[in-house]
């Protein structure tokens, strides 16, 4: 398991676990890092408050790689826009695209994120297109210079788990990237399942900020991908179509 | 008059440094947009804000 990184655009990380960081107080960001042995958090860009002299930065600690998400984005051009601010702020080139035309389901324009990634990719950014699991699409993206593919598992902030999850698995099957299952995972249990079926990674953010005990979640998360991604390598057991298989010895019973 | 994050400011030909300086941010946690392009902290003292400017000052806040 030492050598069983996860590598993104060049860069190797040990944890498959990114963390959000919206929706709770910054004074938690570092306990939910540590307590979810996360090596990546997502950010926002929004416009700067006078008023506020707090930095989200000086609440993350050091070493943790920055993942500025261009949530706000309507289209390709406002998100390469974002990207760019973003990438002037000093904290690295990754880039999550996140492009929405519709703030009842937030669902992400995959068209515009194809065109997003092509211009940030040739750019030098490390491109993450956050995106409805499509086939075609995800393959649109590799071509475009992704350097992973970030399925929705069901609508973003709905904690509602795998939905998607026939079309993720055709994505983790086709596509040669890493394959981050982001948006929906509401439960341990389903970042455990998506991970048994091969995802190289887990994005989450409201399941931790909508749980009793954040960093106790943030816990149950880390032990719950770590054990989906074991599963996954030591090859889960096989499924009887029908009937049943003896664990004991068939032979020995006590009786003539 | 210059925009300033959506905001009306009567600060056309000051340069985007002195208009910050005048403000609370943090120069080390902000970028600057003016009329969509990025503007690089190295050129804060040399761009001068003109009449119908827009600009944008963001900076990182959470999120997912």
């Amino acid at each position: 398991m030492n050598n069983d990184k996860l590598i993104i655009g060049g860069h190797e990380f040990n944890s498959r676990f990114i963390l959000g960081s919206g929706k709770y107080s910054m004074k938690l960001i570092e306990a939910a890092v540590k307590d979810a042995g996360a090596e990546i958090i997502t950010l926002a860009v929004r416009r700067a408050n006078t008023k506020e002299q707090e930095s989200i930065l000086d609440f993350i600690p050091e070493g943790i790689t920055l993942l500025p998400n261009t949530s706000g984005a309507r289209n390709a051009e406002e998100a390469v826009r974002i990207a760019r601010l973003a990438r002037e702020l000093g904290c690295g080139n990754f880039v999550k695209i996140e492009i929405m035309r519709d703030s009842k389901y937030l669902l992400p324009d995959n068209q515009e994120t194809v065109k997003a990634t092509d211009i940030l990719a040739n750019e030098g950014f490390v491109v993450m297109p956050y995106m409805y699991p499509d086939l075609n699409v995800a393959r649109d993206l590799v071509n475009a210079g992704a350097a992973s593919v970030m399925p929705l598992a069901s609508p973003i902030g709905s904690n509602k788990g795998l939905a998607t999850k026939e079309f993720i698995q055709i994505l983790i099957d086709e596509i040669d990237l890493p394959i981050i299952v982001d948006a929906g995972i509401g439960r341990p249990s389903q970042a455990c399942e998506a991970m048994e079926m091969g995802a190289a990674a887990i994005m989450a953010n409201t399941a931790l900020a909508t749980a009793g005990d954040l960093p106790m979640m943030a816990a149950a998360f880390k032990n719950a991908i770590e054990a989906g991604r074991k599963a996954y390598l030591a090859g889960l057991g096989r499924v009887l179509t029908r009937g049943a298989s003896a664990s004991d010895p068939l032979t020995g019973f006590l009786r003539d | 008059m210059v925009k300033i994050n959506g905001e009306e400011l009567n600060i056309a030909g000051k340069t985007v440094a002195e208009y910050l300086a005048t403000t609370n941010y943090d120069p080390k946690r902000i970028a600057v947009e003016r009329n969509g392009d990025i503007v690089p902290k190295a050129q804060y003292s040399e761009t001068v804000l003109k009449d119908g400017d827009s600009l944008e000052i963001v900076s990182f806040a959470g999120g997912g």
